[in-house]
């Protein structure tokens, strides 16, 4: 009987993926769900014995099965497209059923583990140190550093805390990490554990993830016997992005509005419920128990300057070939996005990337030769984040896209500080009034006499621009977290790289960009 | 909210839990469609917490309502990548069907394959104006 091998992945999901597995299922095959091999555009792809055959709809199953149809890929493996990464995270993706412990041990799950426990906890951190990880949240603090403050923090209850609020835009690392390769989250975050001297483990989810939420916790149920004593609970979270921030999702977690919390104290030494807490993001745990099992040099022979390892990159919005891409860091963004990506969906010419989600700034074509690394992009005014692109087209109007950074900032802002709550709403309007190029006169309490300091003088593009500016300088470096101090990263980049879109003249050199 | 013996069970299943209030915030809206301002009593009663200390998270977080949504809801995902793939000419060509609430979300993980939309744990993506019209018409 012919085994057909067919992702449960959300992405497979969304794009017809159970009709397909029915209808192979009605012409007598046997289906297994695994997870998905990360080409999203093939979706759903179905795997005979290694060979590709996407995207499917079930009126394609007849010629598959017959070995007349078109949409056969070849060997899966060998597609360039997989060829060309290095997979130690996603090591698995495409090739294991997800809630398998069977499939897990075959593949070196619980090795990781069993190492760090032969190891003990200090040397489990050590190998982590070694390794270079940093955090694959957006900071890329060290991860052995932060495991270090908090193993040597005082105290008989610790936590590990997994931030899986993926709420960026473009992401989905951790969505796919979740669904398709559970117990490697929960083997990492149990070695996180050992080494520090964590108990317990909360796993906070977002809402949005319904599919995650069901395939972690049927995985930490299986996994018990395994990671026992440490306990792992998922927590889902309620539609609030800003609860991406460690110290808000730790509010969060504790029951409370998900507003910021001033730093320090850092969350290393009061985190979760006032307790030393390791926070990390879902990629950084998940790269631990390969890191434990191959050795922290192993993983650090990988990457570029000071980023190490592998990074899961996440190709996505108007791009031809958009899925999932772990590679050693130091790849070019235009190789992601015109060799690897395929270039446009559309066919037109590429205007921008944003890269690392809504916070993200957006770059121009003349910014490809950017390698992927964080002190690159941080030099060329940008940052990788959760290292989720999203190409746009030459039909993006990047004073729209720069209007959407604030307003979207206005609407998930906690609230607690000044330059991101209100600053937020005054850029958009601000953007607004550039956008209507309609200058502003004074206004009825900038005209009173006792204003002295106000403005009489109408003001003209020009200055608004100049407006804008300064508005997002007070938003970058007086806000408490990166909501409001990451969102002028949009907006100053659209202004920067295509002030046409904003009005603004242009010498003809640089329109020809 | 009529039925006060569904929410004591409900605070019963999460009585003495760490940080009880967001998994109690679910459970109430699962089963009552809204968070009431008599359930925030109950709830703030049993957590030890004042009215508005709960109020506060209700109404801080997008999923929780205070009144119950009588339409079916579709989450319609219109951040950037979405936005790349098209969804505002989606968004703004799609007829208005005053039995369907149609709702922004921002980012459902379906970023490569988008636009996007999610009905209750359904997810659909790869839309056209064609499909998210008969999405929208299959829920009224």
């Amino acid at each position: 009987m012919t085994v057909v091998r067919i992702s449960d992945d959300a992405a497979a999901l969304a794009c017809g993926a159970d009709a397909v597995a029915a209808a192979f299922v009605q012409a007598g095959c046997t289906v297994e769900r695994v997870s998905s091999w990360g080409m999203h555009w093939l979706e759903p792809l179905a795997d005979i014995d290694g060979t590709g055959f996407g995207p499917l709809s079930p009126d394609d199953v007849a010629e598959v099965l017959a070995g007349t149809s078109d949409k056969a890929i070849g060997a899966i493996a060998e597609h360039p497209f997989i060829a060309r990464q290095q997979r130690f995270t996603f090591a698995r993706a495409g090739k294991t059923r997800p809630l398998s412990l069977e499939d897990y041990a075959a593949t070196g799950g619980w090795a990781g583990l069993k190492r760090a426990r032969e190891l003990g906890p200090e040397a489990t951190i050590a190998e982590v140190t070694q390794s270079g990880l940093r955090g694959r949240g957006g900071a890329g603090f060290p991860a052995g550093i932060k495991w270090t403050t908090v193993a040597k923090a005082a105290g008989p209850v610790k936590y590990i805390v997994c931030n899986a609020d993926e709420g960026d835009s473009a992401t989905f690392a951790d969505r796919m990490v979740m669904e398709g390769d559970p117990f490697m989250l929960i083997e990492g975050m149990a070695i996180a554990g050992h080494a520090v001297g964590a108990g317990k483990g909360y796993v906070y989810v977002r809402s949005e993830y319904p599919h995650a939420i069901a395939k972690l916790n049927a995985a930490i149920a299986l996994a018990v016997p395994h990671i026992a004593p440490f306990e792992v609970e998922v927590r889902v979270g309620a539609g609030a992005y800003v609860c991406g921030e460690e110290t808000s999702l730790l509010n969060s977690l504790e029951g409370k509005r998900g507003e910021v919390r001033a730093k320090p104290p850092l969350p290393a030494l009061e985190g979760l419920f006032g307790k030393p807490t390791v926070v990390n993001n879902v990629l950084t745990l998940a790269a631990v128990p390969w890191i434990l099992s191959n050795g922290g040099q192993a993983y650090a022979d990988v990457g570029f300057g000071r980023s190490r390892g592998t990074m899961p990159i996440q190709l996505a919005g108007n791009i031809k070939h958009g899925g999932l891409f772990e590679v050693g860091f130091g790849v070019t963004l235009g190789e992601l996005v015109n060799e690897i990506g395929g270039g446009t969906a559309s066919g037109r010419p590429v205007r921008a990337v944003q890269v690392g989600g809504p916070l993200g700034a957006y770059h121009p074509p003349a910014d490809f030769h950017l390698p992927f690394d964080y002190e690159a992009f941080a030099a060329a005014d940008g940052l990788i984040g959760h290292a989720g692109l999203t190409v746009f087209d030459e039909t993006a109007d990047m004073s729209a896209q720069a209007r959407f950074a604030m307003s979207f900032c206005a609407a998930e802002s906690c609230g607690k500080c000044t330059p991101c709550r209100i600053g937020s709403t005054r850029g958009v309007e601000l953007i607004d009034r550039i956008r209507a190029r309609s200058g502003r006169a004074a206004d009825r309490v900038e005209t009173l006499p006792q204003m002295h300091n106000a403005r009489k003088a109408p003001r003209t593009l020009g200055d608004e621009i100049e407006l804008l500016e300064d508005l997002c300088e007070t938003m970058k470096f007086g806000s408490l977290c990166a909501l409001g101090g990451f969102t002028p990263y949009p907006v100053l980049s659209a202004l920067k790289h295509w002030p046409e879109d904003f009005g603004v003249d242009v010498p003809d050199q640089e329109a020809a960009e | 909210m009529t039925d006060h013996d569904d929410l004591d069970g409900i605070l019963a299943v999460h009585a003495g839990r760490e940080g009880a209030l967001l998994p109690i915030l679910h459970d109430v809206q699962a089963a009552f469609g809204h968070v009431s301002e008599p359930a925030i009593r109950r709830i703030a009663q049993a957590l030890n917490l004042t009215r508005a200390e709960v109020h506060g998270v209700v109404s801080f977080y997008h999923d929780f309502r205070d009144e119950p949504e009588a339409r079916p809801v579709l989450k319609l995902c219109r951040a950037e990548s979405c936005q790349a793939r098209g969804v505002e000419a989606l968004a703004a060509a799609l007829p208005e069907n005053p039995r369907v609430k149609v709702e922004t979300v921002y980012c459902l993980g379906l970023c490569s394959v988008g636009p996007a939309a999610m009905i209750g744990h359904e997810v659909h993506g790869r839309l056209d104006a064609a499909r998210l019209g008969a999405l929208v018409e299959s829920l009224a």
